[in-house]
This record gives structure tokens, sequence and C-alpha cells, in this order.
């Protein structure tokens, strides 16, 4: 005789720790297992879409900053670039590198976050997560220096950007880069061998490749997937055409891929950071010429960039006045979740924690 | 390098499949009829030629006497991108196109979100209901005559 449970509806989230902000799942459980999933989001929607028609083409950089909060470098990467080619403006190279070296380091950044709260999410409470805290740390301490703000940073402006960086800058950014790798082996031995993250990863939470690019899915998850697909590579922006770096592909398209891709990924972006050092030359940092209040001409554009969680694009329409008339951002971290209910259906409900986790969303860009 | 198509280059490629289907272009947009646009898509994806498997950004203009329906496609075997567009709501009346869910399903969270904030319809969407704000809100906050 089988024994008929009556499944239980149970509401995951908008305040777990586990949601990475305020996301909420409801989730029907049959005993242990998951049998449908539906996701409910919006609970930190600002309306940054509308806001952005409000204000000048400048203003809405601090927008884009709290956005993908951590992650502000490249969504003002991706803006401005956006910006830039609306209105035909021609960025100062020394510009572009520090634009580079910002967002490489800011991809670090949040990979760390990324890979500390999954082994949160795993159960290793708090102790490996500090690990990566402490070197986010240090990153932050070089955003402080460029441009006196660690969060919230508003630093890339159509042009270049808005100021240089100080002489110490270089000295900590060299004791960075020379610390950096070994954190990583750290991370490596601590982490990717560890039996318990290798019995609770492997072989869960699997996605087919052809599945995810018809589901919009970008970035890590798909290169863990074993598409290779980064835009860097394959639609260069900046100068991404003139640094060499390998693209960390896996074919598992598991959980444990997904984590492996994230920690290989920091280590080709201290690549692309050593290669702007030295390539930067001295010069202006952004064109005096392009004014604050910028009237683009009447038309669109779409750029795509390879942010550290997926293709963070934003299509802008200008009418011709000074703000923007419809402003778009493509969030990777809403598309990413498209799949989450497949992924989760029939797994328990720790492992359910964890597949979300891999996925590595931010809520402030999932609600935007 | 990812290359985009010229509005007139891909009419030309989608009037090989499905002749009338397209109703003008732009420097590097086409202009799609909405009646056609399921066809269309299906014909844009599956043609080995065109090969546009994932649909990267789908988003509602509001232009005041109609709204604009912005499909950006990318072809990761041939590494190109192309715009499609979509008018539909002509004189602000009822806003609607056909979903394409069923051929890209990254479209899904894509099409509540135009719904939600922009009052566009997608036809054949099985969840069609809003994402980002809550069951009884009143409006539509991105259109141009929303107030607050």
């Amino acid at each position: 005789m089988t024994l008929q449970s009556e499944p239980v509806i149970v509401n995951v989230g908008p305040q777990h720790p586990s949601t990475h902000g305020v996301l909420r799942m409801r989730v029907a459980f049959d005993g242990e297992t998951v049998t449908d999933a539906e996701m409910i989001i919006g609970y930190l929607h600002r309306g940054s879409e509308k806001l952005a028609e409000e204000r000048t083409f400048t203003q809405v950089i601090t927008l884009t900053d709290r956005m993908d909060y951590v992650a502000a470098m490249t969504n003002n990467q991706a803006y401005v670039l956006s910006v830039e080619k609306l209105a035909g403006i021609e960025p100062m190279p020394r510009g572009v590198y520090l634009r580079m070296i910002s967002a490489e380091l800011q991809r670090i950044a949040s990979h760390l976050m990324a890979v500390g709260f999954l082994l949160q999410d795993l159960g290793a409470l708090a102790t490996p997560l500090m690990y990566m805290f402490r070197e986010r740390e240090d990153i932050l301490d070089l955003f402080e220096l460029m441009c006196g703000a660690r969060i919230t940073v508003s630093y890339h402006r159509p042009s270049g950007v808005f100021q240089d960086v100080p002489d110490e800058f270089w000295g900590r950014l060299r004791q960075f880069l020379d610390g950096m790798p070994a954190h990583i082996d750290e991370y490596e031995r601590l982490i990717s061998g560890n039996e318990i993250v290798l019995s609770r990863m492997r072989g869960v939470g699997v996605l087919d490749p052809d599945v995810m690019v018809n589901a919009s899915i970008t970035g890590p998850m798909l290169r863990a997937g074993g598409v290779d697909w980064d835009l860097r590579h394959r639609a260069p922006y900046e100068f991404y055409d003139r640094v060499s770096f390998d693209r960390p592909i896996m074919d598992e398209s598991d959980n444990y891929a997904r984590y492996l891709v994230r920690v290989y990924e920091m280590r080709e972006a201290l690549k692309i950071v050593e290669q702007c050092v030295e390539q930067i030359e001295p010069g202006p940092v952004r064109d005096p010429d392009v004014p604050f209040v910028l009237r683009p001409p009447v038309g669109e554009s779409y750029v795509g960039i390879e942010g550290p969680k997926g293709e963070l694009g934003f299509y802008l329409v200008s009418d011709g006045g000074i703000s923007p008339y419809r402003c778009k951002v493509r969030p990777p971290s809403l598309l990413n979740l498209t799949l989450l209910r497949e992924m989760v259906i029939g797994l328990p409900m720790a492992d359910m924690i964890v597949t979300f986790g891999t996925v590595d969303v931010n809520m402030g860009e999932v609600d935007r | 390098m990812s290359v985009l198509y010229r509005g007139e280059e891909l009419q030309a490629e989608i009037e090989k499949f499905a002749p009338g289907a397209t109703t003008g272009h732009s420097e590097d947009a086409v202009h799609v009829d909405a009646g056609q646009w399921l066809d269309v898509a299906q014909g844009l994806k599956e043609r080995e030629e065109l090969g546009f498997a994932a649909l990267t950004l789908l988003t509602t203009v509001d232009y005041i006497d109609h709204f604009e329906v912005v499909y950006h496609l990318r072809s990761l075997s041939h590494n190109r991108t192309g715009v499609i567009k979509l008018r539909c709501g002509e004189g602000r009346g009822d806003a609607a196109v056909p979903s394409v869910i069923s051929v890209w399903r990254g479209a899904d969270l894509q099409e509540r979100e135009a719904y939600d904030l922009m009052g566009v319809r997608f036809e054949g969407h099985p969840n069609m209901k809003r994402l980002m704000l809550w069951e009884g809100f009143e409006g539509h906050p991105l259109r141009k005559d929303y107030l607050r």
C-alpha cells in the first residue's frame, strides 16, 4: 500500500535568507519534493524605467547603480555605451581603459558574492562568505579611490569616466592583482573538491543548452551548458578586442558547472585587468566638449554587454530632448529566471535553494 | 564581430519565405504586419540562413498615437542581430499582438512585463497577468498618459 500525501503549499520568501533579496516563490511540496513552483516578483520595483524618462541622460547613470547593486560599474558601462552610440560620442582611450578595469573588478566582486551566497545556501554558514567579503572589500576600496563611492559608484560618463584615478590607486591595484590568485586558489582548495559540495551540486539542476538559448538565458549559466557565447569575444565593445582572455566553458550544465565557471572567470578577469594596466597611457579621461546636458539626435540605440550575470543591455529612444523618451533595460537576472520552474521541479527543498543560488540573480535588477 | 542586419536586407530575407508580411523598413529595423508575425517569427528562428535562436530583448514604446513592440533577435550561429517592429493600438485603442512564447521561451517574462507596465496584450500567452505590480493595480505606468 502506498501512502498518499496531500500537497503542501509553502511561501518561500519574500523575506527569506536564501532568496538573495525579495524573491517570493509559491512552492507546492509532496513531502520533501517540489511538485510545482511559481515565482512572484515585484517587491523591489521602483519604476526605474519611468523615472529615467524624467531625468537627463547623465542623471540616469545614478539610477543604473541601483539596478544590480552588487555590480554597479557594469550597469554604468552598459548604459553609457548605449548613450554614446545614440549621441555619436567617441570615448577617450584612457577613459575606456578605466571603464574596463572597473568593470572587470566589478565582475570579480559580483562572482565573489555569487559563490559566497551559494555556499551559504549549501549550509556553510557565514565562514566562506566572509572569505569572499574580505576580497570584495579590497575591490570596494579600489572603487572608493576611483570615485569616492563603494556601491553606488556612478563612475562612468559618456566619453569616459568622470575623473582620473589618484596615483595611489595603481599601487593598491598591483597589491590586489598580486594577492588575488592565491585567494582564488584558497577558495578552490576549500570548496571545489569538498565532498559535500560535490555530492550536493553535481548533476543537480541540469538544463539543456538549446532550451537555454531559446529561453534567452545568457552569461555564466549558458557557458556552463557548453555554449561558447561571451559578448566580450563575439561582439567586442570598448577595447576587448585588444586584450586576450580564455572563455571557460563547461559541458555538464549542472549546479557545480555553474559554480566552477564563475571561479574560472574571476581568474580571466584578473588577466584582463593586468593587460589594461599594461596598455593604459596618460591622457584625458573624458572629452571636455561633451556637455553635461546631452541632446542626442532623434533615434534609438541598443548596446548589450557581457555583465557578470549575463547580457546586460540598454535600449534607448531619443526624441531629440534632454531625457530618454524610452529607456529599457535588458535585465539578465530576470531572464535567467525564465526556466526556474523547470529547474526546481522534482528536487528536494534544500536543493531548490541551491539551484536558485547558482542562477545568481540580483533582485534590484529583476524588479528594477 | 556581431553584425546588425540592415532593415532593407532583413526585409528582403523575410519576403523570401513570407511574401507580403512586411510593411516597410527603417535603417536597421523591419516593420512586420502583426497578423502574420507568428509565421514570420517561426521562419526567423527555423530557417538555416537566418537562425535567430534567441530573443534578446522584447520591449514596447508608447508613441502617443500608437504603440510599437520592438524585438531584438540574435543568431548565435551566424553572430548577427536583427530588429523587428510591430505596430499596434492605433489611436490608443486596444493594443494587442500575437505572443511569440511558442517560438521563443524567453518571451515569457518579457511579454508579461510589457503587459504590466505598458498595457500591450500578447494574445496566446498562457499566463498573461501582471509581473511587477500587484493584481488590482489600475493603469499601466509606462504609458505617456499615466498620471501619478
